[in-house]
């Protein structure tokens, strides 16, 4: 799929001085980027589970693909608007999926006399043990907890720049998975200085985490004014994410245009004229990480209830990489481009895929194709950065700029020849 | 053209005694330097004589290794660049640096950040102030781009797109959006031919005396140096080797040393 856009406007940007310029929002009207497109898609987007069962699982893998979408547009502000080229944006979800683990489980049920705290819970939680606080404050603290995380990580990668900043994240979204699934061997009583406190509400043996065995279950998603979610009815868990995607489109978009949307683009395409124009570095990439960690603990949270199960074996380095894939599959800084990525990826991985796992099979080969998923995301990027090295929508300075290097290079003077 | 020393008028930007050390190279050493407020003002100095290190310091980028920089009566030595700025000192660069991907207006947008209160909330929700705001940065941003000489279809087009002459205007216009006090201008006329420095020339007076900007300049063309500068400084392997009006600078047996070598300066005395 192409992008929506009127093609030939690209071709007048050589034009000679004194014809009119391609106008700013040529490629893409404002209009049809921010009004046609997300009434279009949200229509659709909410239209569609009236055609499956309440319980289809088709229905889950395209709550899944929305919620994989707000952690990419997480990671869009920060790889593609601020180019700080993150891999390990897994942290985030860890963190995310941890905040409502530990607040929305049996997980601490030594608490409050082994009867557990509850906050605005009803239903099945509010009889548990454990600490079980509603969604909406487990979503506050997920954010809490991820912007502070994303800035202590942001810390560190302040003074370095392009490779040197992927390895310092890689090196953190790792640090944090391992603590995840070695979690379950650190006691809060063993803390230093804190820990006989913790004891004392806590209880003694209580772990981090619950390493591979997973905290589980998980309360289900309980809004104000309707009934805890269902594992068996999946419509309004599609529902909630939807609405969360079409929260953080709508924060993407008025962040993109806005001073500190330029101000992250500026920081990308040259930090030391970024700076000399009065741009406050630290401060603005502080800001991207923080934004973009944000997005990703919303969607961590939501996993981990609709998961129901909070594993330490979910936050490997290949989640980073699946998410980060999602966005360069769309287009490194676009926003249409990323849901894009994220829903076409989603669905390659659990729905295309597990299809195809028996095709090896039948031609008599002995290997289940899940086993080389990774094999086929690196295929499918070297294909597409061969074809639309700009991602499938891309954002339209990207679009606009190598449209241009096309143009003036005058490749067609000498190919390259295998 | 009046010859003004640099003793006339109040500083808006003094240096004592500013030395860079690189490890063992001395890139700039023991640089003493005045310049009054509205006036127009050289470094020359042959390639590699550290005239951008000494910008560098000036705005923040590199912190001297001794000495105190003071702009308009506050010291600034060791601030960061985009504090800098925002006290009231612009700079272009030797080779431009526009916002490859941002078109000319939003280029000189970025130029404003510094002037602009819109903060991650406001930005989301969209305040009318910030509305407001976005609406006057926006207009600001076309007025300068006329005020270079920018033709208005132009404005929309990426940075990259525009031709050379037109980037260099870009980047002046972009070091204006921030009203500054002092603007500081590395090499503008590089690749610009005889009748574009002519109008660069006379657009730095008019900079100088309708808005009242001070201007420091570093640059190779002598024409446009001794056209234009009220004061020069001369600087020759990190040292200032003379300074004082164009005429006395022309004829400093030093300057023509450092430029054409010892014999050459023997002859011309």
């Amino acid at each position: 799929m192409s992008a929506p856009a009127d093609e030939p406007a690209a071709a007048a940007a050589p034009a000679p001085p004194g014809k009119t310029g391609m106008s700013r929002r040529s490629e893409l009207p404002w209009w049809v980027e921010k009004i046609l497109v997300p009434v279009v898609f949200l229509l659709f987007a909410t239209m569609l589970p009236f055609f499956f069962d309440p319980g289809s699982a088709f229905i889950s893998t395209c709550a899944l693909a929305l919620a994989y979408t707000v952690m990419a547009l997480g990671l869009n502000i920060i790889v593609g608007f601020a180019g700080l080229l993150d891999l390990g944006f897994v942290a985030f979800y860890a963190i995310g999926a941890y905040t409502i683990g530990w607040l929305g489980s049996g997980f601490f049920s030594q608490v409050g006399n082994e009867e557990g705290w509850h906050i605005f819970v009803s239903g099945f939680a509010e009889t548990q043990p454990g600490i079980h606080v509603n969604f909406l404050l487990v979503l506050v603290a997920a954010l809490v907890f991820t912007t502070i995380a994303g800035m202590l990580i942001g810390l560190p990668t302040l003074r370095l720049r392009g490779d040197y900043i992927a390895i310092v994240t890689l090196a953190f979204g790792e640090i944090i998975g391992r603590a995840a699934v070695n979690g379950d061997e650190l006691k809060l009583s063993g803390f230093p200085i804190v820990g006989g406190g913790l004891e004392n509400v806590f209880g003694p043996d209580q772990t981090i985490t619950a390493g591979r065995q997973g905290i589980t279950p998980v309360d289900k998603v309980d809004l104000p004014g309707m009934d805890p979610f269902k594992s068996l009815e999946q419509r309004p868990w599609y529902w909630l994410a939807l609405a969360m995607v079409a929260v953080v489109l709508f924060v993407n978009f008025r962040l993109r245009d806005s001073r500190l949307g330029r101000a992250w683009i500026a920081l990308r395409e040259d930090e030391v004229a970024a700076v000399s124009m009065g741009v406050p570095a630290v401060k603005t990439k502080l800001l991207a990480y923080g934004t973009g960690a944000a997005f990703g603990g919303f969607a961590g949270a939501y996993l981990g209830s609709k998961n129901n199960t909070v594993n330490g074996d979910q936050f490997q380095f290949f989640f980073s990489i699946f998410i980060l894939g999602m966005v360069i599959l769309g287009g490194l800084g676009s926003i249409w481009g990323t849901v894009l990525g994220a829903i076409t990826l989603t669905f390659i991985n659990f729905e295309l895929l597990p299809r195809m796992s028996d095709w090896p099979s039948k031609v008599g080969l002995d290997f289940d194709v899940s086993e080389i998923n990774f094999g086929i995301y690196g295929f499918l990027l070297v294909i597409m950065m061969i074809m639309r090295p700009q991602g499938l929508l891309p954002e339209r300075r990207r679009k606009m700029e190598l449209t241009e290097d096309a143009e003036t290079t005058d490749d067609t003077l000498y190919t390259a020849r295998a | 053209m009046s010859e003004t020393t640099p003793t006339n008028g109040r500083a808006i930007l003094e240096t004592t005694n500013v030395t860079k050390q690189f490890g063992g190279l001395t890139a700039v050493s023991d640089v003493s330097f005045r310049v009054p407020e509205r006036s127009i003002v050289s470094i020359i100095g042959p390639n590699g004589a550290g005239k951008t290190t000494f910008f560098n310091m000036l705005t923040g980028f590199y912190k001297p290794t001794i000495g105190v920089i003071e702009f308009d009566g506050k010291a600034i030595t060791g601030g960061r660049p985009d504090v800098i700025m925002k006290l009231g000192m612009a700079r272009t660069f030797q080779n431009i640096r526009l916002f490859a991907t941002m078109t000319a207006s939003e280029n000189v947008m970025v130029g404003q950040n510094s002037r602009m209160k819109a903060g991650l909330f406001g930005s989301i929700v969209r305040t009318p102030r910030v509305r407001k705001e976005e609406k006057r940065v926006l207009e600001k941003a076309a007025e300068e781009l006329e005020y270079v000489g920018l033709r208005r279809s132009w404005h929309d087009q990426l940075a990259i797109n525009l031709a050379y002459g037109d980037q260099r205007r870009v980047e002046i216009a972009r070091a204006l959006a921030s009203d500054p006090k002092v603007l500081l201008l590395d090499e503008p006329t590089a690749g610009m031919n005889p009748q574009e420095s002519d109008q660069l020339t006379a657009f730095m007076r008019r900079l100088r005396d309708e808005r009242g900007i001070t201007i420091v300049l570093i640059e190779h063309d002598m024409k446009v140096i001794m056209g234009v500068s009220e004061h020069i400084t001369v600087l020759d392997h990190g040292e200032k080797i003379a300074e004082g009006g164009p005429t006395e600078v022309r004829a400093d047996p030093r300057v023509i040393e450092a430029y054409l070598g010892k014999k050459a300066s023997e002859e011309a005395h």
